[in-house]
């Protein structure tokens, strides 16, 4: 492990594929649109390759501490990969339908993981920021792409005004920070904090603009106005991009903030989780009861989902962290399956986006209502879905920190929340199918999404392994 | 190690034929029927077996199984009989065929899947009954709502709906909270001495103070109690009852309801035995009001499935009753009566489904004289309907008896030490037989006697599979009945474990530097409650 570069390896490969794309997908006739899809994907088996091939166990740090490669890092990237490229075959015939089966999809999308894999990798402010904003300017732009759709032209002006205002937030908190500690490094600054040196008013004052910063990008509430508008707004193919691997980069961003560089005001910042999960879980679970399109009944969940999320990050613990970890893995998997079977039920002219586009699809099609089982009761916490040991190991996290009232509401909350995802079992399966059409998809799309499902059932009746490499990957980082 | 094998095999058996059924091409409905009842008499065959191999002198699991599961959590995949489930065990698998039998001719809608959900949920419950580890009993507790929500929800009647989530977020409240509780358990276990353990064995040394105990008791108790239920908790059954398709009444009434007394057997009153003696005259005026409202409101039902949905309230009190006695006799007769309930209402249930399928009525208005017009029916009717109430000879006799007997015994030691109140429930208690026999005799004249009338007539008696599935759960009742000896000798020493778990406080702290290994309370040296009828019956 001697060359510089190999930390960021990957990153190197995708911008460099990201523009060859660009440019070669300007000389293709739009019927070998399938070179440039089927390059992406390569891109990203390479990138998830490098990542596993280049794995030490070891954190390793380049250019002058502002990237770190550790496992946390390489765990993190490979799931955004493996993400990334499910949420490109899923929506492959989606998108090619509705006429937007363009280079600019591909290369904003590879763009975007690359903003993510900055993020997942950074150990400075400054490289937290950078990816943060990389991403965040591809998927505005990729909202906005359905150009002719007012709701999608509304959801990116919305996700835009609010989300330049949150990064806003967070760079005047990190100013704050540096202000306060005299470094931009996280591990610097968590070293001045723990010294006791900077002003605690200025710190207390960017951890709060830090953390509303980062409420706002994983959507809790009180910062998630943008989220039903966005998942509902934007073509089902970028919600699924949206709602599922950038979580994961937020996972990140969250961890090196407040776990690594903040980790000296726990006190402070676990009472704003408190808040922020509490609220997060109530109201996202609560608002989705009354919800008829789908897509926002899921977005809806996703800020309920962050909540439960933030109940297992505020235990500050490598118990916590993992559980949190453990969620976020468990949660992009079951949302990747969830626009997964929206996706596979919309058609030219016909988005299936309402609850009740679901009506009968088991006398339609039994299997995708037994996937499509499978993701409502992963998400509602039933076992043995993975879903289950998601709030499990979050609720145990809690409660070992010893918030006990805290994990109650939440076991409330997600009784709140069985009742809207039974509805869509009770559509799917105890009312007569209004709409007949025969569900077409492409293999790989079909073959991906069934595995999809039924990881969601092996991941719950085996879920040591992955539950384990979190573990590994976050005490190999440094969190002990 | 064979029989520990085969009890996985047992507990399988019924997925290995979901993935048969799901491979069977579609349109095969009658060799999806018989596929499944070949592989739950299979099962059945292999639970007997396993049941005489089952020796009643060793106390503690037998063809146990143990495995590591997810081990940064510290569960294990233990299962094992032991004489708490290996009678339920043995009524869940002698239930199974006659379940997938009597629907034989009732489903005719999505017929794979609904084996397919019958198979799931047998897989579920058994696993539910051997599981010897708590976050293993959990999964497959949980396991058991999706089939049984489905299976109410595509096959039930006009307000399957409604029924089906109401039964679903009332059971989903109950364990939820039971989730929080285990948690708790764990980890206080864990801070206390050391070990991670879900393990039943393990959890049964814990040591809490009382007031922790209690709020434990009370999360675990409220799952438990909506399972059984127990009155004021009970107002989902008989929706999901009326509404359920014949075979789900008989799975619901014939085992679900055992699960909710079974947890407060195995789990709830042993894990946290000084909040149960804090809340036993609570839980005692509970199962008096649970088997006295039952019968009363069974009493004015004119809904024939309704009557008998009720009356498993009743008669699920007297579980309770036995339960809390801390008696040999009322423990034991507990046991007797869950597995006595489980065949009377599983036989109740399915002549109700019977008579259903020829006349489209549930009405008891609609009907008269049956004794007339389908002599064979009537015969079983009223054989189940006198075991329903207790009868001598039957096996619900067998139970209420012991149950009784129990409850007066405890009542009379409370008595001597000064207290009446359970002596007064406990005579309370008796009007409940009355009670009993009241409402289904009144419902067995009026449905078989008096002038002869019923919809869509002319239709046939009984025929060859009716009779047998009815002449194997009438034999069943009166083996049950006459030989109870055999099955209260298996049962026995998992009784008294009960009562010296549950008569044994565990409110003390560990001396400093003491394993947690090794039976705790003895050790611990706090003074013994003056606790009636923990002592072996007179």
């Amino acid at each position: 492990m001697t060359h510089a570069l190999l930390p960021v390896l990957p990153e190197a490969v995708l911008l460099a594929a990201a523009c060859t794309v660009l440019l070669l997908d300007l000389f293709l006739p739009p019927s070998r649109r399938h070179w440039s899809f089927w390059l992406t994907q390569a891109t990203l088996l390479a990138c998830a390759a490098i990542t596993v091939a280049t794995a030490e166990l070891q954190p390793l740090h380049a250019f002058g501490g502002l990237v770190v490669d550790d496992m946390l890092s390489d765990f993190l990237k490979l799931l955004s990969c493996v993400a990334v490229s499910t949420m490109l075959f899923y929506s492959r015939g989606y998108l090619a339908v509705r006429g937007l089966f363009r280079g600019e999809v591909l290369v904003l999308t590879m763009l975007a993981l690359l903003g993510m894999m900055v993020m997942i990798s950074a150990a400075s402010f400054l490289t937290l920021y950078l990816g943060l904003e990389l991403l965040a300017l591809c998927l505005y732009s990729m909202v906005a792409m359905h150009r002719t759709s007012n709701a999608a032209s509304e959801a990116a002006m919305k996700y835009f005004v609010l989300g330049a205002l949150a990064s806003g937030m967070l760079l005047y908190g990190m100013s704050m920070v540096y202000g306060a500690t005299g470094s931009l490094d996280i591990h610097r600054i968590a070293r001045v904090i723990h010294a006791g040196q900077g002003n605690g008013t200025v710190l207390l004052f960017g951890l709060v603009f830090v953390v509303s910063g980062i409420a706002f990008k994983l959507g809790a509430v009180p910062y998630h106005m943008w989220v039903p508008d966005v998942y509902h707004g934007a073509p089902t193919a970028v919600t699924l991009l949206i709602g599922t691997a950038p979580k994961l980069a937020a996972f990140a961003l969250t961890l090196r903030l407040l776990g690594v560089a903040l980790a000296g005001l726990e006190f402070d910042w676990q009472g704003m989780l408190i808040v922020l999960s509490l609220l997060s879980m109530v109201l996202g679970n609560v608002t989705a009861i009354a919800q008829t399109n789908i897509k926002r009944m899921l977005a809806y969940s996703t800020i309920a989902n962050m909540g439960f999320m933030l109940l297992g990050f505020l235990a500050a613990n490598l118990a916590g962290y993992s559980a949190a970890m453990f969620y976020v893995v468990a949660y992009v998997l079951t949302s990747l399956a969830s626009f997964g079977v929206v996706m596979l039920l919309a058609r030219e002219g016909f988005e299936a986006d309402r609850i009740e586009d679901f009506r009968g699809l088991n006398q339609r099609s039994p299997w995708w209502a037994f996937i499509m089982l499978l993701v409502m009761f992963s998400l509602a916490g039933v076992p043995p879905t993975l879903g289950f040991y998601a709030k499990f190991a979050v609720i145990e996290a809690a409660v070992g920190a010893g918030f006990i009232w805290l994990a109650v509401a939440a076991v409330l909350a997600s009784l709140v929340g069985a009742f809207y995802y039974l509805r869509v079992v009770k559509v799917m399966y105890f009312e007569d199918a209004v709409d007949t059409t025969p569900i077409v998809a492409r293999g790989d799309n079909r073959a991906l999404l069934s595995a999809n499902g039924l990881a969601l059932l092996l991941f719950g009746i085996l879920p040591q392994p992955l539950m384990g490499l979190c573990v590994v990957a976050l005490a190999q980082s440094g969190f002990l | 190690m064979f029989d520990a094998a085969l009890l996985n095999i047992v507990v399988y058996l019924p997925l290995g034929g979901i993935a048969l059924l799901l491979a069977a091409p579609a349109g095969q409905d009658a060799f999806v029927r018989r596929l499944t009842l070949g592989l739950m008499t299979l099962q059945l065959a292999l639970v007997a077996w396993l049941y005489l191999r089952f020796d009643p002198t060793v106390a503690g699991l037998q063809f146990e199984t143990r495995l590591p599961w997810i081990a940064s959590w510290g569960v294990h995949y233990q299962i094992g009989l032991d004489g708490y489930n290996v009678l339920l065990v043995l009524m869940t698998a002698f239930l199974g065929p006659l379940v997938v039998a009597g629907a034989f001719t009732a489903i005719r809608k999505d017929v794979k899947l609904f084996y397919s959900m019958v198979l799931l949920i047998q897989f579920a419950m058994l696993g539910t009954f051997v599981a010897q580890d708590l976050f293993l009993f959990y999964v497959f507790w949980e396991t058991m709502l999706i089939p049984m929500f489905l299976m109410i929800g595509i096959w039930g009647g006009e307000r399957r709906i409604y029924a089906t989530i109401k039964f679903f977020l009332y059971t989903a409240f109950g364990s939820i909270l039971m989730l929080a509780a285990v948690i708790y358990l764990v980890l206080s276990l864990q801070s206390t001495t050391g070990i991670t353990s879900f393990a039943f064995a393990d959890l049964y040394r814990s040591q809490l103070p009382l007031d922790v105990q209690c709020i434990l008791l009370a999360a675990f108790g409220l799952s438990f109690a909506i399972k059984v239920p127990m009155v004021p908790l009970h107002t989902w059954l008989p929706d999901a009852h009326v509404e359920a398709p014949t075979a789900g009444s008989v799975i619901l009434a014939g085992v679900l309801l055992k699960m909710g007394t079974y947890g407060f057997m195995k789990l709830g009153f042993p894990l946290f035995p000084d909040a149960t003696l804090a809340f036993t005259p609570a839980i005692m005026f509970l199962a008096v009001v649970s088997i006295v409202y039952g019968a009363c409101v069974a009493l004015v039902q004119t809904d024939i499935k309704k009557i008998i949905a009720y009356s498993s309230i009743s008669h699920l009190g007297y579980v309770m009753l036995g339960l809390v006695s801390l008696n040999l006799y009322g423990i034991q007769g507990a046991v007797i009566q869950m597995v006595s309930h489980g065949l009377t209402a599983a036989g109740l249930f399915l002549m109700v489904g019977m008579i259903y399928e020829r006349c489209h009525t549930r009405e008891l208005a609609d009907y008269g004289g049956l004794a007339k017009l389908l002599p064979v029916y009537s015969v079983f009717f009223a054989i189940l309907t006198l075991a329903s109430i207790g009868l001598p000879t039957t096996s619900g006799f067998t139970g209420e008896f012991l149950v009784l007997l129990g409850a007066f015994g405890a009542a009379w030691q409370q008595y001597e030490l000064g207290s009446t109140l359970p002596l007064a429930l406990a005579s309370v208690a008796v009007s409940g037989v009355v009670l009993g026999a009241l409402y289904m005799l009144w419902f067995a004249q009026r449905f078989l006697f008096g002038a002869a009338k019923a919809p869509h007539q002319p239709f046939g008696d009984l025929d060859l599979r009716e009779r047998a599935i009815l002449g194997i759960i009438v034999a069943a009742v009166f083996v049950l009945g006459l030989f109870p000896d055999e099955p209260m000798r298996k049962t026995e020493l998992a009784a008294k474990q009960f009562q010296q778990l549950v008569g044994t406080s565990r409110t003390g702290v560990r001396a400093a530097g003491e394993p947690g290994r090794g039976p705790a309370a003895s050790e611990n040296g706090a003074p013994r409650f003056a606790r009636a009828g923990t002592g072996s019956a007179p």
